[in-house]
């Protein structure tokens, strides 16, 4: 039946029971230089078969929301078999005027870990998606998955059965473990600072019914950047944020060094570099090598990324981990607290223990948050100390900008408390002198 | 049962990116040394090894039928060997191992309309949440926001003439799913939720409403003798966030739905500490189809610090060293009561010391 409508050009049209929307505004958006969703929705109404009727009134709905300034979708319940979410419903709300796309669910699906794709794959996926939907598809959503969007309810089985056939998973929706994403990380980058596809499949994949089954209080988030850079934004958008850093010295080129100030001029590096460094752990020397106070640096990361040829992390690799981050609701912005501050992740011991401690603060959020609440504000309610003893962390000054101004605290335990502290130092030290022998 | 044995799911969760993943950046895993940006858009990695991958980024509209993905396609199977990747911001990398096929591999994508930019100190791509096209939410579109900014910003995509990278962000409630941002627009509202008390009983689970208000202002009522919720509209602070659990408590207004520009988000750690974004402008309309009072103030603040900041200050940065005061004065733009934070916490927003900006 689609394939009655005919090629229009831009003016209503209309060919046998079928009538192109007409969409003035939406039109404006097909000029200018950036590449035009709307061409690309005409063009799945104009061409191909299967979607074109669907496509139109997709248009017809998205005019009508830019004439009346109001969205038209409400939600619902579809899903696939053995699953309890990763289907987003859509029903149209003026389904009556644009009854073809009455239903355009959108499935999320997860991506390869760090994005990488091949043609081949990228074409079986539109295969499928115009077979089975609308031919519409998000690379990517802010979730980080693969959106499909567009489908009836009876084909919504019919394409996760054929993008599972293939391989993909759907990803995750409601109060459950969402989908996450890691930086392209060891694949192509020299700051990262560990294996960010291993960390996000081995713990993704150890908890995939918390996602494919929706039974925590709310959503939680893991995400996975190889550096403090965090080009995954995880301090912010996720509950659980691993990333790369090192704890030995960064590498200094000295060589490299000073072809960079030859090029750039003393001045610009003392303005740009050696001035910017956040805990002044940097100093040009007077013959244009570089001294840096490693114990002062907090791997910012700002100088390694200006002089990218010349400076490097170092050998002693590992993550940190923020616990806590989140947007808006309900009690506003947070951004993760920086739990862990140094989590050695090189050997296979090393992942499997991150894993069990990601399963120990996951357990601890789906017992004790309250409904709709994100870890960070189960952190902010309960406090940080009560935290820390439920997922077994011991406290460190790294957690904080600064200890407490407030003096509303008991502290008759105090020796007890220092006590374990010089303990734990003791251990340290001793663990750091076998590991030097 | 005549019914088939329905298909169970194979629970394969996140995919092996190997099978996709280039065999140069494959076989260097772990191992790579350096990078340089010959020009906007390309990236040059060196491996310790010594092989080198050359990156070809190009922006796309992330909203993509399948005619431009197998477009895509086409190009990477003629330049690439079919490798890609995309990036957290929807831009598309073209992965070569022969350099001689970057400045080919850049005119084809200029040919075909696909923007190469995107890199180092340039405004990338948007980053994009639903909005009208597929939202049950949305205060506004998010597709047609990023495309109206995106063609008044095409330039700075292409080059990288901005002090450090600047990364916008779009949302269409205050939800906020676009994140943080340098610059960050965003749907605000501005009236109190419309109750249709007819349906609040049979679509809502009242007390799970009741506490998902911020401020405490809905209580459950009855309402023509049917048990619905009512908000104290002077304690309302119009977030929207009774609206998804209860969609008869409609936040949206045609006219009442409006934007605010926010600067100063950043989620990296280089310099100085991630921070969020700080309000700039409310109360801008919602006009589609290219909401130009946004662009106008978008346009007005990425000048003024394209213009007035050092080279490697981020937006938030360039603010603190030149201060507020300064910052809306470059701008052109009215500081307010409304600017003045008051949620929890807000007393740590308040200059309490004598450093001041004249």
């Amino acid at each position: 039946m689609p394939n009655d409508i005919g090629p229009v050009s831009g003016d209503a049209a209309s060919e046998g029971d079928m009538k192109i929307h007409d969409t003035p505004l939406l039109d404006d958006l097909e000029s200018g230089p950036w590449p035009s969703f709307i061409t690309g929705l005409k063009a799945l109404r104009d061409e191909g078969d299967g979607n074109r009727a669907m496509i139109n009134d997709l248009l017809g709905q998205l005019e009508h929301s830019y004439e009346n300034r109001l969205g038209y979708w409400k939600g619902g319940t579809v899903s696939v078999f053995g699953y309890g979410g990763g289907v987003i419903p859509r029903f149209s709300e003026v389904a009556d005027k644009f009854p073809e796309s009455k239903e355009f669910h959108t499935l999320r699906v997860q991506p390869p870990a760090g994005y990488h794709y091949t043609s081949d794959l990228l074409r079986q996926m539109c295969d499928v998606w115009e077979e089975h939907g609308s031919g519409l598809i998000a690379f990517h959503g802010q979730s980080g998955d693969i959106m499909f969007q567009g489908t009836s309810t009876e084909n919504t089985q019919k394409a996760f059965d054929a993008l599972n056939e293939m391989g993909f998973d759907l990803g995750g929706a409601g109060p459950a473990l969402r989908t996450s994403m890691s930086c392209v990380g060891h694949a192509r980058c020299e700051m990262s600072c560990y294996d960010e596809v291993r960390a996000h499949r081995d713990i993704i994949n150890e908890f995939l019914d918390e996602m494919h089954r929706p039974a925590l209080p709310y959503k939680f988030k893991f995400k996975f950047s190889g550096c403090p850079n965090d080009c995954v934004n995880a301090i912010h958008r996720a509950d659980f944020a691993v990333i790369g850093t090192w704890r030995d010295d960064m590498k200094v080129n000295q060589d490299e060094v000073k072809a960079y100030v030859d090029k750039v001029g003393r001045k610009y590096v003392i303005d740009h570099v050696i001035a910017m460094c956040p805990t002044r752990a940097l100093s040009l020397n007077d013959d244009n090598t570089l001294e840096v106070d490693n114990k002062s640096c907090v791997r910012c990361m700002h100088c390694l990324n200006v002089m990218t040829k010349a400076l490097s992390p170092g050998d002693d690799k590992g993550v940190s981990i923020l616990i806590g981050g989140k947007r808006a609701l309900k009690v506003g912005d947070l951004m993760g607290i920086n739990i862990i501050p140094f989590f050695k992740l090189d050997s296979d011991e090393d992942f499997e223990a991150l894993t069990e401690f990601a399963e120990k603060v996951l357990d601890f959020f789906a017992e004790n948050a309250l409904e709709h609440e994100r870890v960070g504000e189960t952190i902010d309610r309960i406090g940080l100390p009560a935290f820390l003893e439920a997922i077994e962390v011991e406290p460190d000054p790294n957690m904080v900008k600064h200890p407490r101004t407030s003096c509303y605290v008991r502290t008759d335990d105090f020796d007890e408390e220092a006590e374990k502290w010089y303990e734990r130092k003791a251990q340290e030290k001793g663990a750091g002198a076998a590991a030097a022998e | 049962m005549s019914e088939a044995q329905p298909r169970m799911p194979d629970e394969v969760g996140v995919p092996d990116p190997f099978p996709y993943m280039h065999p140069i950046m494959k076989a260097n895993y772990g191992n790579w040394d350096w990078h340089e940006r010959p020009r906007p858009g390309v990236l040059r990695h060196v491996a310790k090894s010594g092989d080198e991958i050359w990156t070809v980024r190009a922006g796309t509209q992330r909203q993509m039928d399948v005619g431009t993905i197998r477009k895509l396609c086409d190009i990477a199977d003629e330049f690439c060997d079919g490798h890609v990747r995309f990036t957290t911001r929807s831009n598309i990398e073209f992965l070569l191992a022969d350099q001689s096929r970057v400045e080919p591999l850049i005119a084809r994508l200029g040919e075909e309309g696909f923007p190469v930019g995107g890199t180092g100190n340039s405004v990338s791509m948007i980053s994009h949440t639903q909005g009208w096209l597929h939202c049950d939410i949305p205060g506004t579109d998010a597709s047609g926001v990023v495309k109206s900014m995106m063609d008044l910003l095409y330039d700075e995509f292409v080059k990288e003439e901005m002090p450090n990278r600047v990364r916008i962000t779009t949302s269409c409630c205050q939800i906020n799913c676009g994140g943080q941002g340098d610059i960050a627009i965003n749907v605000q509202y501005t009236k109190p939720p419309k109750i249709n008390h007819d349906l609040v009983a049979n679509v809502c689970e009242r007390p799970a409403v009741v506490a998902r208000c911020p401020v405490a202002a809905i209580r459950p009522a009855m309402v023509n003798g049917k048990p619905s919720l009512e908000v104290d509209e002077k304690k309302c602070i119009c977030c929207g966030a009774c609206y998804p659990p209860c969609p008869p408590m409609q936040i949206n207004g045609d006219d009442s739905t409006k934007i605010a520009v926010w600067v100063g988000g950043k989620h990296s750690n280089a310099r100085s500490k991630p921070t969020f974004h700080k309000l700039v402008v409310a109360n801008l309309p919602n006009n589609p189809p290219r909401w130009p009072e946004v662009s106008e103030i978008v346009r007005k603040i990425l000048y003024a610090y394209k213009d007035n900041a050092k080279d490697w200050e981020r937006i938030g940065e360039w603010i603190e060293r030149i201060g507020w005061p300064r910052f809306f004065e470059l701008t052109d733009l009215p500081f307010t009561k409304h600017h003045l934070d008051t949620w929890t916490g807000a007393r740590h927003n308040m200059n309490m010391s004598t450093h001041v900006h004249f």
